[in-house]
């Protein structure tokens, strides 16, 4: 039977959404899930990962060099965990977090790494998206290597906080590096509903024209409730901060409702996207590639369409 | 101070990739390959402070079969000083790759190796990190900003909820991200100078190097399609279609 340690997300005191998004991955797998917060007080995101569905410990790892979610110092806390603990599988989200942790845990551990999982075939078997997800592959890890992987939070629903997991304080014993100091994190995304968990999100393009235009986006966003997007084309022209940008190299998000606006659809950008519910696109390009996934496509010109729409909700 | 940068031959990033009706991959033949764009902004980076006179060699590395020369006559064009073939007929996965680039950064004595943040093709995400661990040195991914004094780089990152400044002891592995610069535009004479450059050649061998088993690639299959959407014609019937899923 599989043994399961999933890698809590965390900040300011509360644990991240695609932890259970993970734990809903392990589920498939089947076993003995673990959870494990590393943390200078990991009293709080332990007590929410406790009540994960499926869940059948968490173990905390208190230490003042966890403050901060430096890879370095957390991947050899992690391995020796791994090892003593005789894990199956070790997995992570797919965040920034995962993507920068997993793999350094996995090659302490001597072993290959399974990125973006987004169905479990069975206990080494999974699928992964390739080529900004235009194609699929099922991949097997060599047989009695243990799994490390990170999961699509886009393709996992997350798992229902009715459970009540018993939480295990333990101490890890091992030389942590010196060699990296953390200096700060600017947040920039404000008090609107976080791009990867919102429900709605509405997204602007090069075609929004400026960082003043943007307004009507967040007027938009304002008025449905939703998290605002952006494309990299956005972004790199100073509309928007980078932690906006959707697709291949920013995030992939799964809404119910996504509304593109002003942005043309390059394959990048789609990839952030291949999971939303509805995808409505307002282009003047009638033959603009994003029209090709929109379930509801409006061709004009998005300075008139916008502030109609907006009056119409 | 010498660095080292990654570089992998990959399919062009505006091509439309074609999975293979018998499941076994994505049609390479005839398609247009390029350098893996987040490994073009790696080296710009590794040029741009040869330029300012942080860094002193620019030495390119690529594992791959015959072919990933070309890559390699790129990164001459870009002005690195060296490029290495690490030669493999198979394709390596990322734990192989780490191998051989950790064992590379040794053998040369760099102090930075930047690698791209992720390979287009097979969208890992791994190698750097990977490296570094086996390296047991610092790694600051998804670099958007990279500065360089008294032997430590200071590293803005983009991660998920904004920017994230890290400062580390070198030497150390830094993966870049799009924002970090915007590669140089090549000149054709440095391309045609590139070419009677010449490209030192090894392999994993050589390198005291054993190919991880890895991940095995069992089937790949085109993504399902989304069903066919249609054209409204106005905000209201834009509206009324939403109304009727229930989305507003
Ligand atoms: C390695 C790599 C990774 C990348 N990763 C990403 C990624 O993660 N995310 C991403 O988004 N991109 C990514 N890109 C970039 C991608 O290829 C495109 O360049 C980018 O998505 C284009 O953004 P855009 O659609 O806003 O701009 P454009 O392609 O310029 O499109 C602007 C659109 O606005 C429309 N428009 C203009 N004016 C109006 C108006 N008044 N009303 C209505 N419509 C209007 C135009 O018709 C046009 O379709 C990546 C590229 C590379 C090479
Ligand atoms: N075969 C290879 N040859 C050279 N560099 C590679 C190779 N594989 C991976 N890399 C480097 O590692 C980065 C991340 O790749 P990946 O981990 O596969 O997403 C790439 O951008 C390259 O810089």
């Amino acid at each position: 039977m599989s043994k399961i340690l999933i890698i809590a997300e965390h900040s300011d005191g509360k644990l991240n959404a695609s932890t259970a998004r993970a734990v809903n991955c392990a589920g498939r797998i089947g076993g003995d899930i673990h959870v494990a917060v590393l943390a200078a007080d990991p009293a709080a995101p332990a007590a929410e990962a406790a009540k994960l569905e499926g869940v059948a410990k968490v173990l905390t790892v208190a230490n003042a060099a966890n403050t901060n979610p430096v890879a370095a110092v957390l991947a050899p806390q992690l391995a020796k965990l791994a090892k003593d603990g005789a894990y199956s599988h070790v997995l992570a989200p797919n965040t920034t977090f995962g993507k920068d942790l997993a793999p350094r845990l996995a090659a302490l551990l001597g072993v290959s790494q399974v990125t973006d999982i987004m169905s479990v075939n069975g206990a080494n078997s999974f699928d992964r998206p390739i080529y900004a997800g235009n194609a699929i592959t099922t991949v097997e890890t060599p047989a009695g290597e243990t799994v490390v992987g990170t999961v699509r939070s886009a393709s996992w629903p997350a798992a229902a906080a009715s459970g009540s997991a018993a939480v295990e304080a333990v101490s890890v014993d091992v030389a942590l590096p010196s060699h990296t100091r953390y200096l700060g994190l600017k947040k920039e995304g404000g008090d609107r509903p976080d791009l990867q968990s919102a429900r709605k999100v509405v997204s602007g393009g090069r075609g929004v024209g400026s960082e003043e235009n943007f307004k009507i986006i967040y007027s938009l966003a304002d008025k449905l409730g939703a998290a605002v997007g952006a494309s990299r084309a956005a972004v790199d022209s100073g509309y928007v901060p980078n932690d906006m940008q959707v697709g291949q190299t920013g995030k992939i998000i799964a809404p119910e409702l996504y509304i593109a606006v002003g942005i043309s659809g390059a394959i990048q950008h789609l990839a952030g996207i291949k999971d939303a519910g509805t995808i409505v696109a307002i282009n003047s390009d009638a033959d603009a590639s994003i029209f090709e996934v929109a379930d509801f496509g409006l061709v004009g010109d998005l300075f008139k369409i916008l502030p109609e729409l907006e009056s119409k909700l | 101070m010498k660095v080292l940068v990654s570089v992998k031959r990959v399919v062009d990033y505006n091509v439309r990739i074609q999975v293979k009706g018998d499941g076994s991959g994505v049609v390479t033949d005839g398609v247009k390959m390029s350098m893996n764009p987040f490994d073009e902004i790696a080296l710009e980076e590794a040029m741009r402070l040869k330029e300012k006179g942080v860094v002193t060699e620019v030495v390119a590395v690529t594992i791959g079969e015959q072919k990933c020369e070309e890559q390699l006559r790129t990164a001459l064009a870009f002005g690195a000083d060296r490029a290495i073939h690490v030669k493999s007929d198979t394709a390596v996965q990322p734990l192989t790759a780490a191998r051989v680039l950790a064992a590379l950064v040794k053998k040369e004595d760099a102090k930075i190796l930047f690698t791209g943040k992720q390979a287009i093709d097979d969208d890992n995400s791994q190698t750097g990190q990977m490296t570094a661990a086996l390296l047991d040195c610092a790694q600051a991914t998804f670099a958007g900003k990279v500065e360089i004094a008294d032997g430590k780089a200071t590293v803005t990152r983009e991660v998920d909820a904004g920017l994230e400044t890290l400062e580390v002891d070198l030497p150390a592995v830094i993966t870049t991200d799009l924002r970090l610069n915007e590669p140089r535009y090549l000149k054709l004479p440095d391309i045609m100078k590139a070419k009677k450059k010449p490209i030192e050649a090894t392999t994993l061998a050589d390198l005291g190097v054993e190919a991880v088993a890895g991940l095995k690639t069992v089937k790949t299959v085109p993504p399902s399609a989304r069903a066919p959407g249609i054209k409204v014609k106005t905000v209201d019937e834009l509206v009324a279609k939403l109304k009727e899923k229930g989305l507003v």
